[in-house]
């Protein structure tokens, strides 16, 4: 995975609450490969009306807005299904960053395993920063290494977990950092089987 | 010996201290994963370990199930939509080819993941477990350490049987006294996200306790630790109880004779400590609970079936307002809207938060000698609670109220199956999700309990069950 340390983009404003996974990829969507690419599904149902063409309802759809990798939402971004296909919508939609007051856990955890910044502000700076994109500011610039970020104006700081912030500074894969325990976790397992021997599967 | 060993503990801190692999600086555990349930959506995880070369480490404790994708009609034929074929087919595929069981749709014992789990003696007090599914918080039900996760953890731990994990803060939301008649844990859910917010105990481990959390069935447990993730919890727990313990024995997977009594006294000594702190702790008055619907697009948008949708104009918090306003849009209200004024389209009583057996008791005292006003959809847990269902006749009280009586699986509480509510239809239901567009494209979900679904069929609006269980229950 690539490592993540400041990121300047336009940025797109979604002044919503609680948008949750199954919006951010309903569930029809689900059973096409990643391979073909997940960012067309986006927000599908908020932005495309039946004849599949933008309703325009979503800044997303905004010419002006073209090309944006930073998405500013309400509280609660992220939230319901563990479904890391919400993630690969956004990743494959080109964003790497979305800056709300409080994420999903399942979704922020996915979003960084994809190189996805989950950046937790304040509701005040939230709010100030929707109104400020509301009125025509286009770029901001993310930088994971002071946890700040900035447009016109002061410095906003934010928020994210310091075990989040270490993977996507180095761009570190678990798996293979795991892999390489192989044998540390069978110790353990042949120690816990003598522990607790009943917690193995009877009948197979 | 673990670090927090000698000090008081919680019911979760002892879980989690005996399943540390290792630990490592920046403050996470590798965890040993004791069960790790796939569904159809496991596919991107068994590509990512196909990419890598890598194969599955513990097929012995992982166990596959059919339900997002599987048909609930017509079981006995190919499944006609090629995309939801495909999907079932190829978690046939993936765990045949790494010696996964699999409860597939030729299955007695199918149904859905976290209604499974439990009848089949899969899921233990004490053990760590974890599915690609949200609603993996159901098992802590029984005292497990149980969590949903995401495709490339599923990856991870089927290629190590382990996951790194930042131990979550503690929350301790205890229920006090007793529920009123009626009143049961899916109302008890829904009224304290209602009072935290859907977000309200994001980053916490809940610990639910009090009376009112011991006085409930197991079944009544799994649907309140099922809903735990609906309120931004990372996990739900219930210590376990002489209850837990004779719900455990004798099931199929679980340990029997001696081995069981040596279990079961290392799970009764799970209980938190008399003295162990939490981070946060909630108390709610049982007794206060009245039977609870949602109005809104988020499980937090709920209030008491006697009351009303709320007013933006009145609401303080412009965040709170605006969001409340796009939500009685989407779900065609009126502000201050009377809840028992709202008509519904259809009902569906299912999912793996209210299609055990005692939820389907529960709707059929409601609908017994009634008709449903409305047409309906009512899929069992599991192919086994079907079954039981049958044999205690409770089928002919649902399809003689006039509603459909279909096979197992998610079924229409996520859709991927061709289960669907229509857009603009509005639908009364024990799941666990009112998303926009959860139950598909355009559909309107009320969340409630399987009482106050079969009360919503028979009066074709949101209404009150209690008047209707008189003398029934």
């Amino acid at each position: 995975m690539e490592p993540f340390r400041r990121l300047e983009g336009v940025a797109c404003p979604l002044p919503l609450a609680s948008v949750d996974t199954d919006q951010l990829i309903p569930a029809r969507f689900m059973k096409t490969p990643r391979a073909e690419g997940y960012g067309r599904f986006l927000l599908h149902d908020l932005r495309f009306g039946a004849d599949g063409a933008p309703t325009g309802a979503l800044a997303l759809d905004d010419p002006a807005r073209a090309g944006a990798r930073i998405l500013v939402a309400r509280r609660n971004f992220g939230a319901g299904s563990s479904r890391e296909a919400a993630v690969y919508a956004l990743v494959d939609a080109g964003f790497r960053c979305v800056i709300a007051p409080s994420f999903g856990d399942i979704f922020a955890g996915n979003a960084v395993n994809n190189g996805l910044l989950p950046a937790i502000v304040s509701e005040e700076d939230a709010e100030r920063l929707l109104v400020a994109l509301d009125a025509g500011l286009d770029h901001l610039t993310v930088d994971l290494e002071t946890q700040t970020i900035t447009e016109a104006g002061e410095p906003i700081p934010f928020e994210i977990d310091p075990v989040f912030r270490e993977k996507l500074l180095n761009g570190w894969d678990d798996l293979d950092l795991t892999l390489a325990r192989r044998d540390e976790i069978a110790a353990f397992a042949a120690a816990d089987l003598e522990r607790r021997p009943w917690a193995a599967p009877r009948l197979r | 010996m673990s670090p927090s060993a000698g000090r008081p503990r919680t019911l979760f801190e002892k879980v989690w201290d005996q399943h540390v692999v290792a630990t490592r600086g920046d403050g996470t555990s590798l965890l040993f994963i004791d069960r790790h349930f796939v569904h159809e959506g496991s596919h991107h995880a068994f590509g990512k370990l196909a990419e890598k070369g890598l194969a599955v480490a513990r097929p012995d404790l992982t166990f596959g199930v059919a339900d997002h994708y599987v048909p609930t009609r017509r079981r006995e034929a190919a499944i006609a939509d090629e995309g939801v074929r495909s999907m079932v087919e190829k978690l046939s595929a993936n765990t045949r080819a790494h010696g996964i069981l699999l409860f597939g749709l030729d299955d007695p014992r199918q149904g859905i993941v976290h209604v499974v789990g439990p009848e089949q003696g899969l899921t233990l007090p004490g053990l760590t477990m974890v599915c690609g599914d949200s609603h993996t918080s159901t098992h802590g039900a029984f005292g497990a350490l149980a969590f949903g996760i995401g495709a490339s953890e599923v990856a991870h731990v089927l290629a190590t049987q382990t996951l790194w994990q930042k131990k979550p803060k503690r929350m301790r939301i205890a229920f006090e006294g007793e529920l009123a008649p009626g009143v049961g844990a899916k109302d008890m859910a829904l009224a304290w996200i209602a009072k935290l917010g859907a977000d309200g105990a994001r980053g916490h481990a809940i610990e639910y306790a009090g009376s009112a959390v011991s006085a409930l069935s197991m079944e009544g447990r799994l649907t309140l630790c099922n809903l735990s993730i609906e309120g931004g919890g990372r996990l739900g727990m219930i210590a376990p109880d002489p209850m837990t313990l004779s719900y455990v024995r004798g099931r199929p997977f679980a340990p029997e004779g001696a081995l069981f009594d040596r279990a079961a006294e290392d799970w009764l000594a799970l209980a938190s400590d008399p003295d162990a702190a939490c981070d946060r702790e909630v108390v709610i008055a049982a007794g206060e609970i009245a039977p609870i619907v949602t109005w809104g697009t988020s499980p937090e948008d709920a209030a008491p079936i006697t009351g009303a949708a709320p007013d933006p104009e009145r609401m303080a918090d412009p965040a709170r307002a605006a969001h409340a306003r796009e939500a009685l849009r989407y779900m065609g209200l009126a502000p201050g809207q009377k809840l028992t004024d709202i008509r519904v389209d259809r009902v569906f009583i299912g999912s793996c938060t209210n299609a055990r057996i005692e939820d389907l008791r529960a709707a059929a005292a409601v609908l017994a000698g009634r008709k449903a006003a409305v047409p309906g959809l009512v899929s069992p847990g599991s192919s086994l609670v079907k079954r039981q269902a049958e044999e205690e006749g409770l089928d002919r009280i649902f399809v003689e109220a006039g509603l459909d009586w279909v096979a197992s699986g998610c079924s229409m509480c996520v859709g991927m199956n061709g289960d669907l509510v229509a857009p603009g239809e509005r639908c009364a239901s024990t799941t666990n999700r009112n998303f926009k567009g959860r139950q598909g494209p355009g559909a309107r979900t009320h969340l409630m309990s399987p009482a106050m679904v079969a009360a919503a069929a028979v009066a074709g609006r949101l209404a009150d069950a209690r008047p209707l269980l008189q003398g029934r229950v």
